[in-house]
């Protein structure tokens, strides 16, 4: 049973920006659901108001059975980590841990016990008397999160809580965070616009896009079955081909004057509009040999792109525009300006429907950030 | 380079003649007399009368300012008030001197507008209540009219530093407002909330024309001063310039009282 329900969530901001446009989640007890997408789609907002700080125009929030919509902020007992900047700058590390133990009034033992605990639990036990102002963006966050779990809250809020730190502190951070949470036990809303963070660490992924959510599902099943072109372009990276059916039977479509043959094509409308998916790492390239293979697009290398231990090849030609990843050492073979032929997995593609209404994505997903 | 010529010729060279000036005697040669004299009556009372009128004026001033600019700076109220109110402090801040006692007369003097306002048509003689404009309560009335502004003024970047995520963070663990404001408003404030009012203080101590306007008698150092350099009393400047010197004292002391109120204040931000 659902211990977290967003239903039907509406918000529209005066000047009629719609920030969310029905969002429907359920969180199951202890589960760890990221809410990802680009900027400006509605996950703060939507994290916003199961927090209470903003209230719907429409929908419910339910938790534990209970209607929690028009409960005061201070009364939902939910625990929030905010991007940056949120610690008291004048209480220290542990009197901030403190403070929702304060005002709840627990005994002064049982406050400095529980402290110390936390600011352990999160790696900070020797840093307790710092002021905020002391402690690196990193160690910040860790007390922000120890703080938020002080309270033993009903549900962990956290709100691109890394987007502020550099790389390697955020890898780090969040393994600590998916480890206090499952040690915890905890149900965790997290809000991120980094799809490698929300693969790595999340229970179920929830795909935004424009105050919808386009798919939700396992990170494993968000990355090899998205259900929608958005999702197929935001995870990962995808090459999307658009094609043609030209024999539904065989599976047979058209790409750009290629005939491919695409099981997932069988049994759909001649003439339909669709979209072949293919992972840049599933690409075979091989240097050009005069034979023309079955489902085998030709092209010149126009650029390569370093990833450590593969490398990212742009094939262009005719009827070819894709990317494709090889080993680093096998890109050595294939420099740019080589003519090349790039087998492509179809037998096994996702396919989608182009629908007329296209999409954008403002920014490079995994990059996206302000 | 310029800044330091600035304050040597602006700020020390009249400073250094005021405290010399203290020290000297009419004729030729240095005394202690003038500077004595500045204890004994009338001039010990000029100077808590002062003191007080200071005191209060920065207190009330400071809260009730602190209030003003916060209701008008948070969240929630409509852009078009912060900049009236922003607009309207600069220029009220800066109103005093003559026209403000004259305007504060024509409006709350025995004849003033809204004294008679009061008197007839809402039945409230105030001047029966025991209000006189020309009493200290009445000056200290006109002093808030710039109080209140440069209050307003100098607070208004500190309360912008009031981060959202704090009134967000200590709702979310439980809080309420007021909690919020007890444990962390305040004191992320205080600094600043202390800095202004040892301001309102200076700016009150300091001010001459606006009391000398509403009442030319007032028992205030200022007023003292004044009369001595027209002249019309007494006729030793020396004596006026130990005034002066008794007012850099007093600030001194202030300061004394305030540095360590602040350091306290401040200490989370080191
Ligand atoms: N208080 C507000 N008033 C008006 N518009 C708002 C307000 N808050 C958010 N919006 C708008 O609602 C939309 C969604 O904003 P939101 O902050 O939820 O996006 P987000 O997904 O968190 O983006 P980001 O990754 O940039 O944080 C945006 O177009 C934003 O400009
Ligand atoms: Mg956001």
């Amino acid at each position: 049973m659902a211990y977290l329900e967003l239903q039907n969530l509406q918000r529209e901001f005066a000047g009629g920006v719609r920030a969310l446009d029905g969002i429907e989640v359920q969180l199951g007890q202890g589960e760890f659901l990221s809410l990802l997408g680009p900027s400006g789609c509605g996950k703060t907002t939507a994290l916003r108001l199961v927090a209470g700080f903003d209230r719907p125009d429409e929908g419910r929030i339910v938790i534990d059975g209970k209607d929690i919509t028009n409960v005061a902020p201070s009364k939902r007992d939910m625990g929030m980590v905010f991007q940056a900047y949120s610690l008291f700058p004048n209480m220290t590390a542990a009197q901030n841990v403190e403070f929702g133990l304060k005002i709840r009034r627990k005994g002064k033992g049982e406050r400095s016990g529980r402290v110390g605990e936390l600011l352990e639990l999160v790696g900070l036990g020797h840093a307790g008397d710092r002021y905020p102002h002391q402690l690196s963006g990193g160690m910040q966050q860790r007390v922000a999160l120890a703080r938020a779990l002080a309270i033993e809250p009903r549900v962990l809020l956290l709100d691109e809580p890394l987007s502020a730190l550099d790389a390697k502190v955020r890898v780090q951070l969040r393994e600590e965070i998916r480890r206090i949470q499952l040690e915890l036990g905890i149900t965790t809303l997290y809000v991120t616009h980094d799809q490698e963070e929300a693969l790595a660490i999340s229970d179920h992924v929830a795909v935004m896009y424009r105050g919808r959510i386009e798919q939700i599902g396992p990170p494993a099943e968000m990355y090899s079955r998205p259900a929608t072109p958005f999702v197929a372009e935001f995870i990962g990276t995808m090459n999307r081909l658009e094609a043609t059916v030209s024999d539904p039977t065989s599976g047979t479509v058209e790409h750009g004057g290629v005939t491919l043959t695409v099981d997932a094509a069988r049994g759909r409308t001649k003439g339909d509009r669709i979209l072949v998916l293919i992972r840049p790492e599933t690409v075979e390239l091989a240097p050009e040999n005069g034979s023309n293979p079955a489902n085998t697009l030709s092209g010149e290398v126009i650029a390569q792109t370093f990833l450590g231990p593969v490398t990212r090849l742009k094939v262009v030609g005719p009827g070819a525009d894709l990317i494709a990843d090889v080993s680093t050492a096998k890109a050595a073979t294939l420099p740019i300006g080589m003519k090349v032929t790039a087998a492509l997995p179809v037998t096994d593609a996702r396919v989608l429907e182009l629908s007329d209404e296209g999409f954008e994505i403002a920014e490079e997903p995994g990059q996206a950030g302000r | 380079m310029p800044f330091f010529a600035y304050t040597l010729l602006f700020l020390f060279l009249p400073a250094a003649s005021v405290l010399i000036g203290a020290f000297q005697k009419d004729t030729s040669g240095y005394t202690l007399d003038n500077v004595r004299a500045l204890f004994h009556h009338p001039y010990i009372d000029a100077y808590w009368g002062s003191v007080k009128l200071s005191l209060v004026t920065a207190a009330l001033g400071g809260v009730v300012g602190l209030f003003i600019a916060y209701a008008a700076l948070r969240e929630g109220t409509p852009k078009w008030i912060r900049g009236a109110l922003t607009t309207f402090s600069g220029v009220a801040a800066n109103f005093g001197g003559i026209p403000l006692a004259f305007a504060f007369i024509a409006t709350l003097g025995p004849l003033g507008v809204l004294t008679v306002f009061l008197k007839n048509q809402l039945h409230l003689d105030i001047a029966a209540h025991g209000f006189s404009l020309f009493s200290m309560t009445g000056i200290g009335l006109a002093y808030l009219y710039f109080q209140l502004p440069l209050m307003i003024l100098v607070i208004a970047p500190a309360i912008d530093g009031v981060r959202k995520e704090w009134r967000e963070a200590s709702a979310n663990l439980g809080a309420s407002q007021l909690q919020f404001w007890r444990y962390v408003g305040v004191p992320v404030l205080m600094p600043s909330i202390l800095g202004a009012i040892i301001l309102l203080f200076g700016n009150a101590f300091a001010a001459y024309a606006t009391a000398y306007g509403i009442n030319s008698g007032a028992n205030l150092i200022t007023i003292f001063i004044g009369s001595y350099y027209s002249g019309n009393v007494l006729n030793n400047p020396h004596l006026a310039q130990a005034m002066a010197f008794g007012m850099f004292i007093v600030l001194g002391l202030m300061m004394l009282i305030y540095i360590p109120l602040q350091r306290r204040a401040a200490r989370w931000a080191k």
